[in-house]
């Protein structure tokens, strides 16, 4: 039971956390997991995304689940989000795909042209 | 190590084994080996490369060109354009203009504004997303019916096909002075080719509980359910998890922000049947009896569930509350057009590129939505006819692809936009199938509960199998249209009162195609 107090102020440390930059990520990898996202294999791209970032002890990334934003036929579709940058959207992604997704672009920076569906401002 | 200028990575996958992949390898080593590039370019097999169309796909390094929907014969021109002469074949490489572009819309979204960007799972990035905003506004600062004028002066019309006045429905429950009430969320979605409720509620479901608390407040219901069909397991799940986490915050429970107002809510799952859906039938299945629909009147706002004062609303309804709440009846006004106000989401399918969702304004044309939010139609296929509202629908043929997609334009050519299903058909498309389909679904969802949808749906199935299969008359058309329209004037509820929709418009739209099956002797 809380407050309405205590409600704002959660809604506050949320609203916060949502802008990246006023978090401690750098980057925000975010899988949709809609029923047409989990169908084609969302659950195994999240479990290898999280295994990737916990081996290689990344730190600025957080990782968080969604419903279906559109584009459901590219499914699993995951954005990676970056302070000032468009989102990168990725689609027909696998497990193998994902991996490397870490390895390039949260690690090094890279964005995988091959992968992108789509970008958004 | 051996150095090549070029890798050609082949996507194996269940998909492209089926369409012949192998063959297709082997062909493309022995046209390098025949022109002497075995040395310079490396084939190597690699999973999936995504699921472009239906075929083979390959994907070429340094270039990292993707060539799609591959086959035989163009391995011979591949080869001789891109690896001899060095020129990539524009013709199959994957066009990413289609989704490069592409407009999520999510500037004019109102129900799935949150889908695809919060975690359904998270109260707190609901509640960062400015979720619960307008519960807390009506409970601390609105009366009830303040709340039932604001939904009446939005506009804001049922969006689970029949498409009556929200504010409306609620304004005759609201007065009744009762010592219980219900809210009933109607999340069957039964007709066919519809899944917008599931996106909501599995993308959103706090804004849907959002919209149920408003309206029990607004006619004093201190209980609400949501019947949802038994196949949405992921649906279920996460509005279990939102319901937990409303109650553990005290936004559901008693006293809720210390304004005297209490509300529960609670899931009741549905067995699969098309008639639940209908609400009085929904409301018998939800007591635990046969679900068959009840007479009218009375209506359920006067004797619902448990006989009580019950307001029946679909999850999309509900789902708009929210933001007419906390942004006003004029915000939500401007959005759509007049008479039609508000968003729509539309589930499309069939021969278009990007099957799926989308959230537009109302009024939004079957062209734009087909080429701006479905990627438009497959290439090399045309437009031949949509099928919208699902089986209760109407089959559009290519002279209302402008119509304007809202009740009034709809109305006048006795369409309607009924749940918000785009079915899109290209000219591979037989509309005597389609008829037998949408009559064979009838068939089996009748209740038997009345003698002209019981009997006349069996019918209607007997006429078009026959024309099916080659043994039908010119006059079946007519009889199809005399029995249909025989139950639309007496069946029980919509269920038989609806065929007659699809099966005018597909035999007036599209003569030829029954016409053609029936002349075949
Ligand atoms: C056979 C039949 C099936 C129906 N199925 C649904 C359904 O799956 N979902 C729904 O919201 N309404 C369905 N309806 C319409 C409901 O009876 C009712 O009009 C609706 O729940 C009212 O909510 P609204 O005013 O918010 O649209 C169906 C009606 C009939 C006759």
């Amino acid at each position: 039971m809380k407050t309405l107090e205590e409600l704002r102020k959660i809604r506050e440390k949320a609203q916060g956390e949502m802008k990246l930059r006023e978090s401690d990520y750098r980057y925000k990898v975010v899988v949709g997991m809609g029923t047409s996202g989990i169908a084609m294999g969302a659950r195994e791209v999240m479990k290898a995304i999280l295994e990737e970032v916990s081996q290689r002890g990344i730190k600025n990334v957080l990782v968080t689940q969604t419903g279906e934003k559109g584009l459901s036929s590219l499914e699993p579709v995951i954005d990676v989000i970056e302070e000032g940058r468009p989102v990168i959207t990725y689609g027909n992604m696998d497990v193998a795909k994902a991996r490397k997704m870490v390895a390039e672009h949260i690690v090094n920076g890279k964005v995988i042209n091959e992968y992108v569906v789509s970008t958004t401002n | 190590m051996k150095f090549y200028r070029s890798h050609i990575l082949i996507g194996i996958d269940d998909a492209s084994l089926a369409a012949g992949v192998k063959e297709i390898e082997a062909l493309l080593r022995n046209e390098l080996q025949k022109n002497n590039l075995s040395d310079e370019i490396n084939i190597l097999e690699t999973g999936t490369l995504g699921h472009f169309g239906t075929g083979v796909s390959m994907l070429v390094y340094p270039e990292q060109v993707t060539y799609v929907n591959l086959k035989k014969e163009d391995i011979f021109e591949i080869v001789e354009e891109h690896f001899l002469k060095g020129r990539p074949l524009q013709r199959l490489i994957l066009d990413r203009s289609l989704t490069q572009n592409y407009d999520f819309n999510y500037k004019r979204r109102i129900v799935l504004s949150n889908s695809g960007v919060i975690d359904p799972e998270n109260i707190d990035e609901y509640l960062g997303a400015g979720g619960y905003e307008a519960w807390e506004k009506a409970l601390t600062t609105m009366k009830p019916n303040e709340l039932v004028d604001e939904v009446k002066a939005s506009g804001l019309k049922g969006r689970g096909g029949a498409g009556f006045p929200a504010g409306l429905k609620w304004s005759f429950t609201a007065p009744i002075v009762a010592d219980q009430k219900y809210v009933v969320v109607n999340a069957d979605e039964g007709e066919p080719g519809t899944f917008k409720d599931r996106l909501i509620m599995e993308g959103d479901p706090h804004k849907l509980l959002e919209g149920v608390m408003l309206c029990a407040y607004a006619i004093g219901a201190s209980k609400a359910y949501i019947y949802i069909r038994g196949e949405y397991k992921l649906c279920i799940h996460r509005l279990e998890i939102a319901i937990a986490a409303a109650r553990e915050y005290g936004i559901l429970g008693n006293n809720i922000f210390g304004s005297g107002f209490d509300l529960d809510i609670f899931i009741k799952v549905g067995a699969g049947a098309y008639v639940c859906g209908e609400e009085t039938a929904l409301i018998e299945s939800m007591e635990g009896n046969r679900g068959t629909p009840r007479s009218k009147p009375p209506f359920p706002g006067v004797a619902g569930a448990w006989q009580k004062p019950t307001v029946v609303n679909n999850v999309e309804t509900l789902a708009n509350i929210p933001a007419i709440i906390k942004n006003g009846a004029k915000w939500f006004a401007a959005h759509g057009v007049d008479g039609s106000t508000g968003t729509k989401v539309y589930t499309i399918m069939g021969d278009v590129n990007l099957p799926g969702l989308c959230e537009v304004d109302m009024g939004t044309s079957l062209r734009t939505i087909i080429q701006q939010y479905a990627g438009g139609m497959i290439e090399g296929r045309t437009f031949k006819a949509a099928l919208v509202g699902g089986a209760a629908g109407v089959f559009l043929n290519d002279t209302l692809l402008d119509v304007h997609m809202d009740y009034n334009s709809l109305r006048e050519y006795a369409a309607v936009l009924g749940s918000g299903a785009i079915l899109v058909m290209s000219d591979t498309v037989d509309m005597v199938d389609m008829l037998w389909s949408v009559l064979r679904f009838f068939r089996h969802e009748s209740c038997g509960k009345c003698n002209p949808c019981s009997k006349g749906t069996a019918l209607l199935f007997k006429l078009i199998d026959g024309i099916r299969k080659g043994k039908g008359k010119d006059s079946d058309l007519e009889q199809l249209i005399k029995v249909s329209n025989g139950m639309q004037k007496t069946s029980f509820c919509a269920l038989g009162q609806s065929p007659c929709m699809p099966i005018a418009s597909a035999i007036n739209n599209f003569r030829q195609d029954f016409l053609t099956r029936i002349n075949v002797k």
